[in-house]
């Protein structure tokens, strides 16, 4: 099962770059893809918390790497937004008119990247897969990118090769830190020395603070965040929604998965970092986003303002803050996926992203003003969607850490301050919304009307999975809760 | 079970018989001598690995040894030469440009010939245990460099190539040689098993030299020197830029691979015996990482402004010495051997083989179709070529160091190495460089995807070509992804100096 979710992906670039069909092929791969990623979700077994639809291929015995793909839910859950974001981005993706088999290759290639990175269990392809995926990105944004394409083309991958070059000096630490004879690259293995604490804490600090900043900078914390806007707004609707949606939740996922449970002592050594960095995260980002002028810039600088709250989670090393971030994780990779396809579309229609080159559109197109803006609430964090409950898990997780009852305080002061981001959020996004949507259509302005049915669908799709999980939280949390207990909970 | 020495005769045999085989040679296109070349080579390279060890030899009183190390570095000096020879059939109308025809295809079989016998040279120089045979073989290649670098008579950067090399070639000869004799004078023994044997004792409480190792260090840095000059690293570079892009484009490839891979056995080989003893393991050990840091600093950062291809992967060489030399300076202090970091320096070599001589060869083609080797040159290689556009993303993804490739689990080793002996300093220079490397390496894939074409002719590339391309392209996939063979080829057999792939 896991092998086909990471496999179609693969045979699709193939079959692509030989010459098949573009956008039939990848339609087809994307939704096997997805369906088979929520196949693998129904049919896992939540009695227990451990991994399962286990594939091993020794790739070299002397160092113990293997190909080794397994789940647990948390997996499952991402390996879902993976599928489905897929979906939804090779659904919308306008006609391609420069090089269209080039051009799904490429976005394949980014969704094998990362199911592959959230299905691997060994360390070697967990970091290899995510890498891999840097590449495409390079080529989507400078070849059919828009605006200053090339700038932000060559930001977004030089920070992120630099991110994830200090990430794999990061996990090479941690596996010297790793005692001599119990050193391992299987994340099975690991987690269960995770509950025998091998580590001596003093020894933790060095390794967590290398994976902090390397899957940080992956995820774009504060202030190693000013990648991700440039690159969003440059890049092609689709890679911007894969990128958003998917690829960025690789760096918090391997938080959860290998520093929280393995270096705790080292997360409590760095909490009062941390903390401050997605206190920038939430507060500083988040009035940089209110002063933006552009939708997709707009978009962009809140995606990265939205971490701020996954990093409150995790860092309050508790079952309910990281399962709250993780199901916060799932929420917002639908809701910015929808956000930035939205977004798409008004480019394609007014080609200009200006707030004041748009209005009242909300009477002309029905459809894309109600979708916006239920997908504007869902990022808000208004209840009935994902998001709100991811949030309101992660803000009772944070004020009632496990951690040192010296950090409690701090930990208090951070999620009072990042609960104000709800304010700032809600600033931008109605502001938006009221600019774009709202009051009379600009006279000279473009003439909008609803979309085409390739929209409508894959949006749909995405808000119902968010208000699936915004009804029915617990629908996921079953999945996610006991992965995370056996992660978290000592 | 072959007598280790057959290889190299044989070897030496062949570019003999080249050079009597065009005397008699009717046709005006001597391309069968190259081919010819490249299936005995081939069979050589096969040959290799049905060579009897070192069992029954004394290795103190031998100049020669035939461990797996050896025989791993003989097989890199095949290849390499196998694809040069490639090359320079695809270069032919080049070279025949450039130098005075008396008679159609003239001088084309001593370019095919002089890197057998420089491949003889650099097989000679990854068994030798011995002052005399180390120079001996060096000098071996570096003469028939001279030559070849120097090839195009009639260009002038050729010339101005030819004679910077030639002159600092010489010069580093001379350090090297005098660091020998300093080296004899102070232990008496041009062995390196030898010194190895009687050098604690020198060094201790009593011994002759006890007290006072300033000799033994000047020496050392002496021969240092000279090796540094040999495997291009800072601040030993100058000629570098210069050479790379003056010579003949296949010999290039043979200058950044063939000799790189060579100064490097022979400098592992060398500083075994004196790491063993504490006081000069510091010191050298410090004088190699400074080398290091030189190397990946400049190579890296001077690279980025590069507009030519050739110029541009000069600075890389310089820049991968410099992860080499990393590798180098992560002994680990546990005794017996390189260990981890000579694992490291040997599969990042031949990963370092496989990208380069790729991206050699597709240079070498893509410049016989726009006249010209500049990185806008490769506009739109994409759509013009795309089996040349993926070979040469494959090589440039891979000299960068991204994962699924060979040139990723060299960075990796190199970097566990440093990270386990607390190289930080040097660590943290090489997240600096890696950047820098993502940067120059994709600036080529940029101008191949991200541009248009500037001509459309199509590009038609030979069968053997595109059958080394494909080849190359697959291994550095198939090393990527699966690295044990080459594990297992350093492991085979041999004492010294790589004992056994330390677990990581």
């Amino acid at each position: 099962m896991l092998n086909l979710i990471v496999l179609i992906p693969v045979a699709a670039v193939i079959a692509l770059v030989l010459g098949a069909p573009a956008r039939k092929t990848s339609v087809i791969a994307a939704a096997l893809q997805a369906a088979i990623a929520l196949l693998t979700l129904l049919t896992y077994n939540r009695s227990g918390a451990q991994f399962q639809f286990i594939t091993r291929v020794a790739i070299s015995p002397e160092w113990k790497v293997q190909y080794l793909l397994a789940a647990d839910g948390l997996s499952l859950v991402m390996l879902l937004l993976t599928g489905l974001v897929t979906l939804a981005a090779v659904w919308v993706t306008p006609p391609v008119e420069k090089r269209p088999n080039l051009f799904y290759a490429c976005l394949m290639f980014i969704s094998a990247g990362a199911a592959g990175a959230f299905a691997s269990q060994d360390l070697f392809f967990f970091y290899a897969f995510h890498e891999l995926a840097l590449i495409p990105t390079f080529l989507l944004i400078g070849l059919w990118g828009t605006g200053e394409r090339y700038g932000a083309a060559w930001k977004i991958t030089i920070y992120l090769a630099l991110g994830s070059f200090i990430l794999l000096l990061g996990l090479i630490d941690f596996y010297f830190a790793l005692p001599e004879p119990r050193r391992t690259f299987d994340m099975l293995e690991l987690q269960t020395l995770a509950r025998e604490n091998v580590i001596p804490a003093a020894a933790q600090s060095r390794p967590y603070l290398l994976l902090l900043l390397g899957f940080g900078i992956l995820v774009s914390l504060f202030p190693f965040h000013s990648w991700a806007p440039s690159a969003y707004a440059s890049a092609p609707t689709p890679a911007a929604m894969l990128h958003a949606g998917v690829l960025k939740k690789f760096g918090l996922y391997g938080l959860i998965r290998i520093a929280v449970p393995l270096l705790p002592a080292g997360a409590q050594h760095w909490a009062n970092l941390l903390l401050v960095l997605l206190v920038g995260n939430v507060i500083y980002v988040g009035f940089v986003t209110i002063a933006q002028k552009r939708l997709d810039l707009m978009l962009g600088y809140s995606s990265v303002m939205h971490m701020g709250y996954i990093f409150l989670g995790i860092a309050a090393l508790n079952v309910v803050g990281v399962t709250g971030a993780a199901l916060l994780m799932f929420a917002h990779g639908l809701s910015i996926a929808a956000l930035f396809a939205l977004a798409g579309e008004l480019r394609q229609r007014a080609g200009s992203m200006e707030f004041v080159s748009f209005g009242g559109i909300a009477k002309a197109a029905p459809f894309l003003g109600v979708t916006f803006g239920m997908v504007a609430f869902a990022a808000v964090g208004l209840p009935g969607f994902a998001n709100f409950a991811g949030e309101t898990l992660v803000f009772f997780g944070a004020f009632q850490p496990a951690v040192d009852s010296a950090l409690v305080g701090n930990y208090r002061i951070a999620t009072g301050l990042t609960l104000w981001g709800l304010v700032i959020s809600a600033v931008y996004m109605l502001r938006a919304y009221r600019a774009i949507f709202m009051g009379e259509p600009r006279a000279a302005g473009p003439i909008f009307t609803d979309p085409r049915l390739a929209l409508r669908l894959p949006v749909l799709l995405l808000i119902a999975a968010l208000m699936l999980a915004g009804f029915i939280p617990e629908a996921f949390l079953t999945f996610l809760r006991p992965s995370v207990e056996a992660l978290v909970a000592k | 079970m072959l007598a280790p020495l057959t290889l190299e005769v044989t070897v030496l045999v062949l570019g003999f018989l080249m050079l009597l085989a065009e005397a008699f040679s009717k046709s005006a296109e001597k391309t069968w001598i190259a081919k010819s070349a490249i299936y005995v080579l081939a069979v050589v390279f096969g040959w290799s690995f049905f060579t009897r060890g070192n069992a029954g030899v004394d290795l103190e009183t031998a100049f020669y040894t035939t461990d797996a190390t050896a025989l791993f570095f003989k097989r890199i000096a095949l290849i390499t030469t196998i694809v040069v020879l490639v090359m320079s059939i695809e270069y032919r109308s080049v070279i025949a440009r450039y130098i005075p025809q008396g008679r159609p295809g003239a001088g084309l079989v001593e370019f095919y010939s002089l890197p057998i016998f420089t491949c003889a040279g650099l097989m000679f120089m990854a068994s030798a245990i011995d002052f005399l045979l180390i120079f001996v073989s060096l000098e071996l290649v570096t003469i028939s460099l001279y030559v070849l670098v120097a090839y195009m008579r009639r260009h002038i950067s050729s010339l101005e190539a030819g004679v910077k090399y030639l002159i600092l070639g010489a010069l580093s000869t001379g350090f090297l040689v005098y660091g020998f004799t300093w080296l004899l004078g102070l232990t008496g023994e041009t062995n390196l098993v030898r010194i190895g044997r009687v050098l604690p004792g020198l060094l201790a409480e009593g011994g002759r030299l006890h007290g006072s190792e300033v000799g033994l260090l000047f020496g050392l840095m002496l021969v240092l020197v000279g090796l540094g000059f040999k495997v291009a690293a800072a601040p030993f570079q100058l000629w570098v830029p210069d050479v790379y892009q003056g010579a003949p484009t296949p010999i290039t490839a043979l200058l950044s691979v063939g000799s790189k891979a060579a100064g490097f056995i022979v400098l592992i080989r060398f500083l075994e015996p004196f790491l063993s003893v504490a006081v000069l393991r510091e010191k050298l050990l410090g004088v190699v990482g400074i080398l290091a840091g030189a190397s990946l600093l400049y190579g890296n950062l001077a690279a980025m402004p590069q507009d030519n291809l050739k110029r541009l992967l000069a600075y890389s060489s310089i820049a991968h010495a410099g992860y080499l030399l990393l590798a180098v300076s992560s002994v680990g202090s546990a005794a017996g051997g390189f260990g981890a970091s000579g694992v490291a320096v040997a599969f990042y070599l031949a990963a370092y083989l496989l990208m380069t001589l790729l991206s050699f060869l597709v240079l070498i083609v893509v410049t016989n179709y726009s006249r010209g080797d500049d990185i806008l040159h490769f506009n739109g290689l994409g759509k013009r070529s795309p089996f040349l556009a993926f070979a040469m993303l494959t090589a440039m993804l891979s000299l960068a160091g991204v994962p699924f490739t060979a040139g990723f689990i060299g960075k990796w080793l190199v970097f566990a190495a440093a990270m386990k002996e607390h190289r930080f300093v040097l660590v943290a220079i090489g997240v600096v460089t890696v950047a820098a490397g993502f940067y120059y390496y994709l600036r080529v894939v940029a101008a191949m995807y991200w541009q248009e074409p500037n001509d459309d002719t199509p590009i038609r590339v030979s069968g053997l070509t595109r059958a080394s391309i494909a080849g190359l392209t697959a291994l550095i996939f198939i090393f990527g992804i699966f690295p044990q063979p080459i594990l297992d080829m350093l492991q085979a057999r041999g004492p010294v100096p790589v004992r056994s792939v330390a677990r990581l």
